[in-house]
């Protein structure tokens, strides 16, 4: 195998296995921060626009940790520096 | 027409005019048209607006919003919206409209964007210091040194991080959007891409939101622990 074909199986095995482990942790916590609002509200009504705003901003930050993990499986599929460099080189050579 | 292909990640690298070198990329000239709308809207809307009893549809909407707005700064601040609106309310409009016109055919949104997400996280990392010293002076300073001194590098990192957590959930957010539905398209047209679209609407405005509630967050925990601060040491005397 060439380093050509070596960076493209590589990029994409981790751009998928980024993606499939980064997603296990914040789709938990996004599960369990839901569940807690929702029993909270359903304890108390009258605290329901805080409880709201509290679990809007909360599943933010838990939703940026697996945008994290898209970000890199995009930039390892469509924008990859590794693969760009071997195709100069291959072109250059 | 496709303006963004599938396999470029951001609107920075399609130039639509060049003269010489200055180049104009479609992120510069969709934030043109954005600040445009929203400067117009705002122009022709205020020029007949009213503190009557009957008012216009449009002033009607945009007492709407920025009643939200306001509404919204004061449940976070549990101050006067007046020192923030300017700085969240621009927030929170130009991304809302950044994002709400991802549904008409040919744009791009500015925010799928890393420069622009970027410079927006960088007005808020400058905008929290500013609040916090027109607040309390240089004793805000104080603040990267509570509870000790030791804390002062932690303090120092967490402004960083969360500057670039900023920049990067927006953009992350709205560009894995459009590569979904460009994916989309290619995989089962038409029917799915519009729901997609759909979510793509209530996704754009809860990243505005989300947006401009936690810059209004840090600047507030800059101006409002202070006092806290200032009440627990006149407690003792």
């Amino acid at each position: 195998m060439d380093s050509l074909t070596v960076v493209a199986i590589a990029s994409i095995i981790t751009a998928g296995v980024t993606m499939a482990l980064g997603a296990i942790g914040p789709a938990l916590s996004e599960g369990i921060a839901a569940k807690q609002a929702v029993s909270a509200i359903a304890q108390q009504p009258d605290e329901k626009n805080t409880i709201t705003r509290t679990l809007f901003v909360s599943l933010a930050m838990i939703e940026s940790i697996a945008i994290y993990c898209f970000v890199i499986s995009m930039i390892l599929i469509f924008a990859n520096p590794f693969w760009d460099h071997f195709i100069t080189m291959a072109k250059g050579g | 027409m496709e303006i963004l292909r599938l396999n470029q990640i951001s609107p920075d690298q399609v130039i639509l005019f060049q003269w010489g070198f200055a180049h104009v990329s479609a992120t510069l000239a969709y934030t043109w048209l954005i600040m445009a709308i929203l400067l117009a809207l705002a122009f022709l809307v205020g020029r007949t607006a009213t503190s009557d009893v009957k008012i216009t549809r449009w002033q009607n909407l945009l007492e709407v919003v920025v009643g939200g707005i306001r509404e919204q700064i004061h449940e976070v601040s549990q101050d006067d919206p007046d020192h923030y609106m300017a700085f969240i309310g621009t927030l929170f409009l130009f991304i809302g409209t950044s994002n709400l016109l991802l549904i008409v055919p040919g744009y791009v949104a500015p925010t799928s964007s890393l420069t622009t997400t970027a410079a927006l996280a960088v007005t808020v990392f400058l905008a929290v210091p500013i609040y916090g010293i027109g607040r309390n002076g240089l004793s805000y300073f104080r603040e990267y040194f509570q509870p000790t001194f030791i804390f002062f590098p932690f303090h120092v990192m967490g402004e960083f991080t969360r500057t670039l957590a900023l920049a990067i959930r927006l953009f992350g957010n709205i560009m894995s959007h459009d590569k979904v539905i460009a994916i989309l398209l290619a995989v089962t047209p038409l029917f799915f891409p519009i729901i997609m679209h759909a979510l793509g609407l209530l996704i754009g405005m809860v990243q505005a939101y989300i947006f401009s509630i936690l810059a209004m967050v840090y600047i507030a925990s800059v101006t409002q622990v202070h006092h806290e601060g200032h009440a627990h040491k006149e407690v003792p005397q």
